[in-house]
């Protein structure tokens, strides 16, 4: 039980060795008056075929057939290869790679990883990972603050655009630090100009510029990094690495490029799992790679001249810098990585491109599917990617519910969000759709629509 | 072990591509409504290899790893003990897998179950009053407790308390979680016997205190013998007391942290409940707290309503410290911990405790018994122990980082080497539960081995390891020289 190997002869040859009477005698310095007796509130062992039981029985009582939800998590389709290789034991069951001899695969793999994740955002490095695209922003805010040399405020932009869900992880993970962040406003689903004129002459730290942003809308990204430039301020984007394979990367923006790129990975190879394991990128200019968080693997030498990899530039890390460390993260998201690596692989530039694009193509159906129902309308003019605003005559919220009635995620009600939207609606189709799916979904909307509209 | 393998940009031929895994090409009418001036202009440096190059390809990659299925992994302080298959079986079943995360509640009952009765387990073992699952690792728990310390401070007006008290063999990342936090760190000596000194502990708390972080067993792989103490100073003094769950396999089902006067603590999921360490994560960091820090936990946590089971958020906790996470964590790794405490049960619980702690003494006792040094002879080692090779050093001039290096040529992944710092030439091992007696004994003969290599053949040990796809690897030249993305023009 418990997987331990040993006998009852084991046991006590070990006590005899050791020189103890019993197991209880190893215990011995634990004060007494603190020792517990039983665990009386944990259930009795199941051994492994009534676990299945269990488990396959809770599974069943999950899941709806159709989603078209995405909203910072996206489903595509995941080749079998990626996950039959990244289970392995030899990936699945080692650690964090710091015995590099014994770790060449795993350290290999991440500059791999950093080499496909850095072309991706068309930046100079990457590192190893985050834990997700949330952190991985709130990471990227507190770097900016490192890393802006000219900017003493601490005060970070945010846009009304970015997942909210983000911007409360920034909030809760850098204000302790005295970061400000304050958020932008939104129009026609967008960050206009505009909203920056107040910070003119002001100090500002950092800029962030979501693309797409989280309606799915195509924020002018040139002028936003320009703007952050012009006024010393850093830009940091936030970007989908599938979209990537069609969008202008971050290293492009503007004149000169965005400075930071963070976004979330699960796009690339890790199913939506309820959220995770998920892990985040990110990715910066040469100049800042010892202000950024995370492990970063190097290629160097060994002792007989051949090459091989090594965790390298780790005097920012906690383990050696401790309190003055870039970040206390320690152990990252590594077997997501590995996922996300076997993915890229696989995909290459032109599947991740059609990828994309049937992505795209599949949302441009379902929004002309749906919103030639009465009642429901495109929410913003400007172009999108893989991703849409719908806004309808009536609360979203009933529509959902008949709609996952009949076994289908019809999206995210962003009402509790963006009251200031009315009845709206976030959806997505990937290449996963087809033209049935889509087919499905319109004609289950139009009957619920119909009988709220009855009602 | 195979030697060294290609870097896949090496493979890549134009054109090439796992073309049975792409979706139809829906043309560039597809993409005509995206303003050119957004568009990308050259394709990513993506590699273009088929599917069987790229199996191939990662599967040797893969043969270059030491790993727990595959070799005895004594990293201490990490907790290498065996990962249950069916953890990993059970969690991937296509339901769990394929739900979105903000899919609707009702359709994720039998998922949310199995968090509630987890949130339910860890309280029991840890004697807190509430837990919460969203932490990602073990980091970022502790960035969740301290956070809630703050937060309880500041509740009662007074946010003056911005120390936070460490001993000065801690993890790295309690002084490092404390600064993301906007805190100050105290570091304080720990006596001669491993234990925390208490005159400095006295004179180090006061009306700035926040609290303390403390590993028990300690990374000194010690028991604190007088916890109850340091938890009554810290108290009085207006502090909280912090647990660094890294070491909690030492003590399931024997003493609980609630119980010791702790009001916060975390748990590394990866460690003590076996999910994978994935070679640097996914973990999961899962944090209990007492009474008094209910209301700060981070969201969301699961919360049940008349018969079923729901998200709690920002509404239902308004005191919280917000969100750590997109969505609600490492769910799928959470799932595994769940799996696994299920498989183990009241009575399996126990037991890991009792054979961590039962392999740890004898191992210590055997390396002894061949001409090892153990850094606190006196003391009963918890489920690690540390040696002490300043002895060798000295006398053969070969380093801990030498033994380390050449028990890879023996087939055995090192033990943490160089920490805690304040033991010189340590080498930090732990063994876990699910080591048989018969690989204990059989790294004891690989350790004798390297010592009599030490006297007798020294460059041997010193020019380790011999049998790896890599030599030592020059570090500096790695920082110096930096070569972190490959290049079609790179030298290789």
């Amino acid at each position: 039980m418990a997987f331990i190997p040993h006998t009852e002869a084991d046991v006590a040859a070990m006590l005899a060795a050791i020189g103890a009477d019993s197991i209880e005698q190893l215990f011995e310095e634990i004060p007494r008056e603190l020792r517990i007796r039983s665990l009386d509130g944990i259930p009795e062992a199941l051994n492994e075929m009534q676990v299945g039981r269990l488990m396959s029985a809770r599974a069943q009582r999950d899941g709806l057939r159709l989603n078209f939800i995405g909203a910072g998590a996206y489903e595509h389709h995941i080749p079998s290869a990626v996950w039959a290789i990244t289970t392995r034991g030899e990936f699945y069951s080692a650690y964090t790679p710091y015995q590099a001899e014994a770790s060449q695969g795993t350290l290999q793999l991440i500059y791999e990883f950093q080499t496909m994740i850095a072309g991706l955002t068309g930046m100079q490095v990457a590192n190893a990972s985050m834990y997700d695209g949330a952190s991985a922003c709130a990471e990227a805010a507190l770097m900016a603050v490192r890393a802006n040399r000219k900017s003493h405020a601490a005060r970070i932009l945010v846009p009304g655009t970015l997942h909210p869900h983000y911007r409360r992880v920034m909030q809760a993970t850098a204000a302790n630090q005295g970061l400000k962040f304050e958020e932008l406003p939104v129009a026609e689903g967008l960050t206009p100009l505009s909203a920056l004129q107040s910070f003119e002459g002001q100090d500002v730290t950092a800029l962030l510029i979501p693309q797409p942003n989280f309606f799915g809308q195509l924020e002018a990204v040139d002028a936003l990094t320009d703007w952050a430039h012009a006024h010393n301020a850093l830009a940091i984007a936030v970007v989908n690495p599938t979209a990537l394979a069609i969008l202008k990367p971050p290293g492009e923006w503007g004149a000169d490029g965005a400075d930071i790129a963070v976004g979330e990975g699960q796009p690339l190879g890790v199913p939506l799992s309820s959220g995770g394991p998920y892990f985040g990128f990110m990715t910066t200019r040469l100049d800042f790679v010892r202000q950024m968080p995370g492990r970063i693997v190097g290629r160097t030498l060994d002792a007989a001249g051949r090459a091989g990899f090594t965790l390298t530039l780790q005097a920012r890390e906690q383990h050696i810098r401790r309190a003055k460390a870039t970040s206390n993260i320690c152990t990252n998201q590594g077997l997501l990585m590995t996922a996300a690596t076997i993915y890229l692989s696989l995909l290459g530039p032109q599947g991740l491109a059609r990828t994309a694009a049937s992505a795209h193509a599949r949302t441009r159906e379902l929004v002309a599917t749906l919103t030639r129902l009465p009642g429901v309308r495109a929410a913003f003019p400007g172009p999108y990617f893989h991703e849409a605003v719908l806004q309808f005559d009536r609360p979203v919220a009933p529509l959902l519910r008949a709609l996952a009635a009949r076994g289908i995620a019809g999206g995210l009600d962003l009402s509790p969000y963006y009251p200031q939207l009315g009845h709206a609606l976030l959806v997505c189709a990937t290449e996963t759709k087809t033209a049935e799916d889509i087919a499905q979904y319109g004609a289950a909307l139009a009957e619920a629509m119909a009988a709220a509209r009855a009602a | 072990m195979p030697q060294q393998e290609k870097v896949i940009f090496e493979y890549s031929t134009p054109g090439r591509g796992a073309e049975d895994q792409w979706p139809q090409d829906p043309g560039e009418a597809a993409l005509a409504d995206l303003p050119a001036q957004l568009r990308r202009a050259h394709p990513p440096q993506l590699p273009e290899v088929g599917e069987l190059e790229a199996v191939r390809h990662f599967t040797r990659l893969s043969q270059l790893n030491f790993s727990i299925d595959t070799h005895f992994y004594p990293l201490g302080s990490c907790t290498m003990k065996y990962n249950p298959k069916a953890c990993n079986q059970y969690a991937m079943l296509p339901q769990f897998l394929a739900r979105h995360p903000l899919a609707p509640e009702s359709s994720g009952q039998g998922f949310l179950e199995c968090m509630h009765e987890l949130q339910e387990m860890l309280k029991e073992v840890t004697g807190m009053r509430g837990v919460a699952l969203s932490p990602m690792a073990g980091a970022h728990g502790e960035f969740a407790g301290v956070a809630m310390i703050r937060a309880y401070h500041r509740s009662r007006g007074d946010a003056a308390r911005n120390e936070i008290i460490v001993p000065e063999a801690a993890h790295g990342t309690n002084p490092a979680t404390a600064t993301m936090c906007g805190c100050l760190v105290r570091e304080i000596p720990v006596d001669a016997q491993g234990d925390v000194d208490l005159a400095a502990l006295k004179a180090a708390v006061g009306p700035k205190t926040a609290g303390i972080m403390l590993t028990n067993p300690s990374t000194l792989g010690v028991f604190e013998r007088h916890i109850a103490e340091v938890a009554r100073i810290v108290h009085e003094a207006g502090g909280l007391l912090y647990y660094d769950g890294a070491n909690l396999n030492a003590i399931l089902g024997k003493v609980r942290p609630g119980d010791m006067g702790f009001d916060v603590i975390h748990m590394n999921l990866h460690k003590t409940f076996s999910t994978p360490h994935g070679g640097g994560g996914p973990g999961a960091g899962a944090v209990g707290v007492g009474e008094r820090l209910l209301p700060f936990l981070p969201v969301p946590v699961v919360g049940r309503d008349g018969g079923g089971y729901r998200w709690l958020d920002e509404s239902d906790l308004p005191q919280t410290i917000g969100r750590l996470s997109c969505f609600m964590g490492n769910a799928g790794v959470l799932l595994r911990a769940y799996i696994y405490m299920r498989l183990l049960g009241r009575e399996g619980m126990r037991r890991v405790g009792e054979f961590a702690t039962l392999n740890a003494n004898y191992l210590l006792r055997r390396l002894t018994e061949a001409g090892f040094d153990a850094a606190y002879p006196q003391r009963r080692a918890s489920h690690e122990f540390i040696l002490t090779l300043k002895r060798q050093a000295r006398d053969l001039n070969v380093t801990a980082m030498d033994f380390a290096k050449r028990l890879l040529d023996y087939g055995f992944h090192a033990p943490t080497t160089y920490f805690p710092l304040l033991v010189p030439e340590c080498l930090l091992i732990e063994p876990t539960e699910t080591e048989s007696r018969e690989t204990l004994d059989a790294f004891v003969t690989a350790m004798s081995q390297i010592l009599k290599e030490a006297s007798e053949e020294p460059g041997r040990v010193t020019s380790a390891p011999h049998t790896m796809p890599v030599r030592r690897l020059d570090d500096v030249r790695a920082a110096r020289q930096l070569d972190l993305t490959w290049k079609p023009t790179a030298p290789s």
